[in-house]
């Protein structure tokens, strides 16, 4: 058989690795370089080592509304975890179990809103929780709750939960098809020795379905991690870019877009905006370090 | 069998009690999106006064559309993104495809870490390199050209889909490929001929789940294309509800005529795009 000559081998990978390493890792590498540079008046960068990082963890104009974003940031990752992965669990675990009529047209319609655009979706919540238009408070008024009623999305201490909740709804999809995959692969013979042994179902979920599908578990985690911590588009559509009432839904994303790009009296600096996406880069890059070295590890060891 | 849905006893009591959460949470799901389509068809006074009833004969408007489609941007924005998005597909199925093929089939030294520089670029999100990449379009004079988000798109989706791709190429059978080169095809007419037509279905997957994310961005177009001519739809509906926010009927037609593509096309590829996800585990 005839040797394949190298030259064909590169011409095969080049297009991809040009336009991935022009446009990607380029790019994200020269970003980390920037952070440490400071732009004076007349645009010339001046190398300054960690001045930028010192500046933006420490220095109360700066820090306030760093720390701000990024304890805003982990609520709004909590709150994904504590209400989009157990709900997609649960509707995972409903679908997969056996004879449910109509399920492959539950998961179709349960995914679509993942497909839609935030654009789309933050402007239909904000309509449906509008004191204006008052749709949440009419349906309310028909269980007897038009009490409860609040403008949550206005208000300082609940809008970041609020629009936590909204990108739960619409991300619902992913961890629920995720999860859903692993449990339709556990194969039949695990499940039917538990029932022999005369487990009922709840048992069958909680000590042998759950620990099989673990490493799973683990995945959706680490892509929620990467997702939040990334997120802008819900925030920025509803919010606009200073993320109000008062920045209380202020996230790293919508942080790094105001200090890249300026915003009222402020004026913008790319290179401060480098050092906050070193940042935003450093706490992801952790994110992925402790799933790959210490979860999916020690997970690694339940698979079948 | 086993008979984990029909617990001795009350088996219709536990299907009830599924269909009672699953279809609740269908309702939550859709009732949004409903709410949308149904008042983008009603005139201005019954979106106010009844937002939840259905369109009637006496309240049937097509004002919004009538506006958005003759009056404003909104047509061209749908061209942009059409542009943007088939582009850039076609160009990270075919350079994904030809890397994935190059990956998979030949051994030579790089190859591992290759391999590894990609992986690093699906984990990492494009959006931390935006201000290099602002310099970098500036420099080539490509800021307010879909040209720039074609590329920065294609940079963005090529990992996920060279992996995907790989684990389908893999499972080329052998002897397809060495019956060819014993017959003195060129690697590249393999790759064209045989490879390529194989991977098909594998393709059209890759296709859905890259499409998605590309047309429904945000980020990119708000840095490199912000201007009147080069928006996106997604861009353009974002300005659009601010300009016109008074006008309902237009904010609902406008946000009806962005749906509509994606429901289509959901209805056309969402076995493609759950049985992508589902892989392999579909029993």
């Amino acid at each position: 058989m005839k040797r394949v000559s190298s030259w064909q081998v590169w011409a095969f990978l080049l297009p991809a690795l040009a336009v991935y390493s022009v446009f990607s890792a380029g790019p994200l590498i020269d970003t980390l370089r920037l952070g440490l540079y400071i732009t004076d008046e007349t645009g010339a960068k001046h190398y300054a080592g960690l001045a930028n990082f010192h500046t933006l963890l420490t220095d109360p104009g700066w820090s306030d509304g760093f720390w701000n974003a990024m304890g805003n940031n982990v609520e709004f990752f909590l709150i994904h975890m504590a209400a989009q992965n157990p709900i997609g669990l649960l509707l995972a675990a409903l679908l997969s179990q056996r004879g449910v009529k109509g399920a492959a047209a539950y998961r179709t319609v349960l995914f679509l809103p993942t497909l839609l655009s935030v654009v789309i979706i933050g402007f239909v919540w904000q309509l449906i929780l509008s004191p204006l238009w008052g749709v949440a408070e009419r349906m309310l008024g028909w269980v007897g709750l038009e009490g409860l009623f609040q403008p949550w999305l206005g208000e300082e201490g609940s809008a970041l939960a609020t629009l936590s909740l909204v990108s739960v709804w619409q991300f619902i999809g992913i961890p629920m098809m995720l999860i859903y995959a692993a449990l339709i692969a556990i194969p039949d013979e695990i499940v039917e020795a538990a029932v022999v042994d005369g487990a009922g179902p709840w048992r069958v979920f909680w000590s042998v379905r759950l620990p099989l599908i673990l490493p799973t578990l683990g995945l959706v985690t680490i892509l929620t991690f990467v997702a939040n911590f990334n997120a802008f588009d819900l925030i920025y559509a509803v919010k606009g870019a200073v993320a109000g009432p008062n920045y209380s839904t202020d996230i790293l994303g919508t942080f790094f877009y105001r200090t890249f790009f300026g915003y009222q009296s402020q004026v913008g600096s790319p290179t401060m905006g480098a050092a906050v996406a070193t940042l935003m880069f450093l706490v992801i890059l952790s994110g992925v370090g402790v799933y790959f070295y210490a979860v999916q590890r020690r997970l690694q060891r339940y698979t079948f | 069998m086993y008979p984990s849905l029909s617990s001795p006893g009350r088996p219709a009591l536990r299907a009830s009690l599924i269909h009672f959460v699953l279809a609740g949470y269908t309702l939550l799901a859709l009732f949004p999106i409903v709410l949308v389509l149904i008042n983008a068809f009603k005139d201005r006074p019954a979106i106010f006064d009844d937002p939840l009833a259905l369109p009637t004969p006496d309240t049937w408007s097509l004002i919004g559309f009538e506006r958005v489609l003759s009056k404003t941007a909104v047509p061209m924005f749908f061209g942009n993104s059409l542009i943007v998005t088939v582009v850039s597909l076609a160009l990270i199925l075919l350079f994904g495809a030809m890397a994935a093929w190059a990956l998979t089939e030949y051994r030579f030294r790089a190859r591992r870490v290759i391999t590894l520089y990609l992986a690093f670029g699906i984990m990492v999100p494009i959006r931390l390199g935006t201000v290099s990449i602002l310099e970098l379009m500036v420099e080539l004079e490509l800021v307010n050209t879909l040209a720039a988000l074609v590329l920065v798109y294609t940079a963005q989706g090529l990992p996920l889909a060279v992996f995907i791709l790989s684990e389908f190429i893999a499972q080329i059978p052998q002897d397809l490929k060495d019956a060819a080169r014993c017959d003195g095809v060129g690697e590249f007419k393999i790759f064209f001929q045989v490879v390529l037509p194989l991977v098909r279905p594998a393709v059209a997957t890759v296709g859905v789940f890259t499409m998605v994310p590309i047309w429904n961005d945000l980020w990119f177009p708000l840095i490199l294309a912000p201007g009147e001519s080069t928006q996106t739809i997604t861009l353009g509906v974002q300005q659009f509800i601010g300009q016109y926010a008074t006008d309902w009927n237009a904010v609902l037609a406008a946000l009806t005529l962005a749906i509509v593509p994606v429901l289509v096309l959901y209805a056309l590829f969402s076995r493609q795009l759950i049985r992508g996800i589902t892989a392999g585990a579909v029993k």
